[in-house]
């Protein structure tokens, strides 16, 4: 891993270097603050069961099909199309290093747009003019247990993004098979835990409740920090990469 | 190399290829498209694995230690694929690091190389993507070169350049030699001529030919040509020459050219020099007046054809063009 931290600042560079993750950059703050005013207008109208932030990091999902496909598809597609891939491995450099440099740049910048958008409550908050309390707008312990969910399923959520990206050398077709296995990991779980299985499948039920991210979502939001999440990423997003690098070997 | 063997699929790109090249020498590597040419030198530079067989650069086993052994190996990819959001310094001193290159010693050596390249006044802080074709070859050769690699690879190095950018390629590649052995695969054989000291010939996944150029030449096109420019009774002189030179061979060019001088082609079976005696026949003759007698050496060109023929018919695979 000698070379890891080089690539990963080359990695980063090329990330803030380029227009491409600006625009994405834009469009995930544009939709967040979107949905954050739309929280409050709700808010401030009807009586919430949840405090703003909390109902803020119930729409996760939604930045995150078409956030992480664009921070990703790039990646080793581009290097790929245009034969990159095979100069950066002619140096002494592994391909695990080559992919985990890829993976953490996506993965930072990732966790640094969530956190912009710490901002949002600030922003409404002096916006309000004091209207709505500062201490319901900014709820410490939902933010940090949001944000932590957050970037504790991105690695699992960019380490996909890195996969559908070895595998074809067209962007396009690297962002829609992201953004496809996304929508699965992200709903499947919960559209499937919603039907009538029957007797034959009730077996089915724990399984999928396990799987259902809105269920660590929930944990972590109260404040519980199951270890079974954890795990459950952790050792998930490092059988995805570890794929990723097989492919990026096998095809080299 | 030894017995290097790769499939993909059902088609056998390499078959049983094997050379060694010694410590300090330019080669060329050539072959028809096809032939396994790309596939041996990214073997050779730990991109892809071998099937079976050993392959070997300093000593260090590309299958057993690929990183290890690519620490020796700087490599130019065909086409010199490069990025081109990045400026050429800020581009060669990431490869210098990648290279495990550091500090003063890679600053220093990042200057060297963009001073032999030529790219330190001209070249130095533009974007790689802004820069002419020449260029970019030289930023692919000043990366190769980098890391003082005990074995340059260069993947069709002039490959599209102008006559003027081949030159400065060929001088640059001709100051490596002696510090670095270097492969230059390519299709342009005076190229390979010039520039190399000794060429590796591969076809349809086996190396057909290896030597310098002279032992290929006289392996593959043995015996001498020469070039006779004669006015006057043409015919009777190739009688005289057919009859006191045994075996050889006598081509007349119908056309005279405007001053009424003939141009005849002589081939010989006799590797001995006949120029001499060729010249002294014709003036005794005195059939015709003789402007000028050359040997014409066979070309790279010609060794390779026949290198490749000899191998296809070994093969028992048609050629095209119907030359089997």
């Amino acid at each position: 891993m000698r070379h890891f931290p080089t690539l990963l600042r080359h990695e980063l560079r090329s990330l803030f270097f380029s227009s491409s993750t600006y625009v994405a950059a834009v469009l995930f703050l544009l939709l967040m603050a979107g949905i954050y005013y739309l929280i409050l207008v709700q808010y401030s109208a009807d009586e919430f069961p949840m405090p703003p932030s909390e109902m803020f990091f119930q729409t996760f999902w939604l930045p995150v099909l078409f956030m992480v496909p664009l921070l990703t598809m790039r990646s080793l597609a581009e290097e790929r199309r245009m034969h990159t891939l095979e100069t950066l491995l002619s140096a002494p450099v592994t391909t695990v290093e080559v992919i985990l440099s890829k993976f953490f740049a996506a993965w930072i910048f990732y966790c640094l747009l969530w956190l912009c958008t710490l901002s949002f409550p600030l922003i409404a908050s002096y916006g309000s003019g004091g209207t709505i309390a500062k201490g319901e707008l900014f709820n410490g312990a939902v933010y940090v247990g949001g944000l932590s969910y957050v970037c504790l399923s991105g690695l699992l959520f960019i380490a996909v993004g890195i996969l559908s990206s070895t595998l074809t050398r067209s962007q396009l077709v690297a962002g829609m098979l992201s953004f496809g296995i996304l929508f699965i990991l992200l709903l499947g779980p919960k559209l499937a835990g919603a039907q009538e299985l029957g007797l034959w499948a009730d077996w089915l039920h724990g399984p999928l409740q396990y799987l259902d991210i809105t269920q660590h979502r929930d944990s972590f939001v109260r404040g519980i920090l199951d270890t079974r999440p954890f795990f459950y990423y952790l050792t998930n997003s490092t059988i995805v990469l570890a794929i990723a690098a097989l492919v990026v070997e096998s095809k080299a | 190399m030894r017995d290097l063997s790769k499939r993909y699929g059902p088609v056998a790109a390499l078959r049983g290829v094997s050379f060694s090249i010694p410590k300090g020498e330019v080669v060329g590597f050539l072959g028809p498209n096809g032939a396994g040419k790309s596939t041996t030198l990214r073997i050779l530079c730990g991109l892809m694995p071998a099937d079976s067989g050993v392959a070997k650069v300093c000593g260090v086993s590309l299958a057993q230690d690929p990183i290890g052994a690519r620490r020796h190996i700087g490599y130019m990819p065909e086409n010199n694929p490069l990025p081109e959001d990045m400026k050429v310094v800020e581009y060669l001193r990431l490869r210098g690091r990648l290279k495990n290159l550091s500090g003063r010693t890679l600053r220093a050596r990042v200057e060297e190389v963009m001073d032999l390249c030529d790219l330190r006044r001209k070249a130095r802080r533009k974007l790689i993507g802004s820069l002419s074709k020449g260029y970019r070859q030289r930023v692919g050769i000043a990366d190769a070169i980098l890391a003082n690699p005990a074995v340059a690879i260069l993947d069709e190095p002039t490959i599209g350049l102008d006559p003027h950018q081949v030159i400065t390629i060929r001088t640059l590649l001709s100051q490596l030699r002696g510090k670095m052995t270097t492969i230059i695969s390519s299709h342009i054989l005076p190229e390979i001529e010039l520039s190399c000291d000794r060429v590796v010939i591969i076809n349809n996944g086996r190396v057909v030919a290896v030597g310098t150029p002279a032992e290929l030449r006289r392996e593959f096109v043995p015996g001498r040509s020469y070039q006779m420019e004669v006015a006057g009774d043409v015919e009777k002189l190739s009688g005289i020459l057919r009859a006191r030179f045994a075996g050889l061979q006598v081509k007349a060019e119908e056309a005279a050219d405007a001053d009424g001088f003939h141009r005849l082609v002589l081939k010989s079976e006799q590797s001995a020099n006949l120029s001499e005696a060729l010249l002294a026949a014709a003036v005794e003759a005195k059939v015709g007046r003789v402007r000028g007698l050359f040997q014409k050496e066979p070309t790279l060109e010609d060794v390779f054809l026949a290198a490749t023929l000899r191998n296809w018919d070994v093969a028992g695979e048609p050629h095209e063009n119907g030359a089997r």
